[in-house]
């Protein structure tokens, strides 16, 4: 028996117990007894492994969806691309329908209607929350493309580059570390919003907690632990993000 | 070498180019004055396509770059621009900001890049500076580097923007310098300024443009000393 279990194995009855007392008592059963701390860390890693699919799914649409639409607006007056149009038509009803409905609603639809046959809900949640973040991230970096002084795409234009080049060389260099506070920012939102899969029975953190809470009517401690967890994971991001753009920032001074 | 025929643009409903035509022979110098909204910037960026035309056909070395279907990106690699505001890429090294469109384009390979750049450097004094960063220079020396990235393409005409006019006025004389050895070496060029010094000395043929026309245009010597609209002659009154 190690020294917790002997402390709580030593605690009066619970009428008589004195404030701290009952703190403690709330508190070992929140995390030591029967080993939940490895529950809540089991929520963890399932969390990290959401937030990583999710982040993924979300770049890769984010990035296409931006590039379809400021192709489409900085296309050559006069020249008219039906593909083009057709795929930027699709990406405005994505972003529109996502950023118009509230993620929750997001997930119940693609949880119980559109995948209701999966049993992998964790997978799922990770599906929605991506394709979810795809329409944030891509808004955030067509403001980035488009923030860019356009004398910098005339310039590498002008010389004869290609506008995919130009793109590559110039203006996505540029603009990355420009749209790096925002995109940390919806990291940290996906991060958190990875608690809402519990509704759909993903198995993150917010899920156990609640389950710990059902066989010990004590909600207090699974939640506090649950609200610790997300904000050290949020901290060390943010500690994360910030020795990357001092180091961006860094080179602009060489 | 350029040929521009009733070339028309508007933003919008204001009419910023009204049916202009012009035409530009191999060798010209021909700067283009005027005041500010007279349409002397867009009619230069119409020229390599950065703007594009409302109606009219622009044609460079016997090809229509106003088609749609024209190879824009192979004809500016022919025509060299040099911008108000320099326009320079902050995220590169001056080596790498006159190498790039050279190396991408398939003009040169690196080590043949890398070789003109010296040598560009050398011309206009900066050999130094090919490991810099743009931040780093002054105005005057990023403007020489900006002509510097577009010869690096072996461009036949160089268009200039307004090329001194965001510069501290003691750093105008040597931009100037350089593009006035490059006029001595035969370049043909279109020079939208507000040096009237450089227009008289340099320019092979002075336009003057107001709401959108060419009003008038002349050899420099007689196109200063006798102006035969109102317009110049109210103009040239103000800015000598």
């Amino acid at each position: 028996m190690d020294f917790w279990t002997r402390l709580y194995e030593g605690l009066p009855e619970i009428a008589a117990r004195n404030m701290w007392q009952d703190i403690y008592g709330k508190f070992y059963q929140a995390w030591f007894q029967n080993d939940r701390w490895l529950t809540y860390l089991q929520g963890l890693v399932t969390t990290l492994q959401v937030t990583v699919i999710a982040l993924c799914i979300g770049i890769v649409l984010g990035v296409l969806v931006a590039v379809v639409r400021t192709a489409h607006d900085q296309r050559r007056p006069g020249t008219w691309n039906p593909v083009l149009s057709i795929v930027d038509f699709i990406c405005k009803i994505y972003v529109t329908i996502i950023r118009g409905t509230p993620m929750m609603v997001q997930l119940m639809i693609m949880g119980f209607v559109i995948l209701k046959n999966s049993r992998n809900f964790t997978m799922v949640g990770a599906l929605a929350l991506g394709i979810n973040s795809g329409a944030y991230v891509s808004e955030i970096i067509r403001g980035g493309l488009m923030a860019l002084d356009p004398g910098q795409s005339e310039a590498g234009r002008s010389l004869g580059l290609t506008y995919f080049d130009t793109m590559r060389f110039i203006v996505i260099p540029q603009a990355f570390k420009a749209i790096l506070p925002s995109l940390g920012n919806e990291f940290i939102v996906l991060l958190k919003d990875t608690s809402l899969i519990s509704v759909i029975a993903g198995k993150e953190i917010v899920y156990f907690a609640r389950a710990i809470i059902t066989r010990t009517y004590e909600p207090m401690f699974p939640y506090l632990i649950t609200a610790a967890m997300y904000l050290i994971m949020v901290l060390l991001f943010s500690w994360l993000q910030g020795k990357l753009e001092r180091r961006l920032r860094e080179s602009d001074r060489r | 070498m350029i040929d521009v025929e009733k070339l028309s643009k508007s933003f919008g409903d204001h009419l910023v180019l009204d049916n202009i035509s012009e035409h530009i022979n191999p060798g010209e110098k021909v700067v283009v004055i005027g005041p500010s909204g007279s349409g002397k910037s867009t009619f230069l960026r119409c020229l390599n396509l950065l703007e594009t035309p409302t109606s009219g056909k622009i044609t460079f070395e016997g090809v229509e770059i106003t088609d749609p279907k024209a190879k824009i990106d192979a004809v500016r690699q022919k025509m060299g621009m040099v911008f108000q505001h320099f326009n320079l890429f902050p995220n590169m090294t001056i080596q790498k900001n006159i190498t790039l469109a050279p190396v991408r384009t398939g003009l040169m390979n690196q080590d043949e890049a890398n070789q003109t750049a010296t040598a560009l450097l050398r011309r206009v004094g900066l050999e130094d500076k090919a490991g810099a960063y743009p931040n780093q220079l002054s105005g005057g020396q990023k403007q020489r580097i900006a002509i510097v990235r577009a010869l690096a393409m072996k461009p036949k005409v160089m268009l200039f923007d307004e090329p001194t006019s965001a510069l501290d006025p003691e750093m105008v004389g040597e931009v100037l310098d350089v593009m006035k050895e490059l006029a001595q070496e035969g370049m043909t060029m279109v020079v939208v300024t507000h040096e009237m010094g450089f227009a008289r000395e340099v320019g092979s043929r002075v336009l003057f443009m107001d709401g959108g026309h060419i009003l008038e245009q002349n050899e420099p010597a007689a196109f200063f000393a006798n102006p035969r609209s109102e317009r110049l002659k109210s103009f040239l009154e103000k800015v000598l």
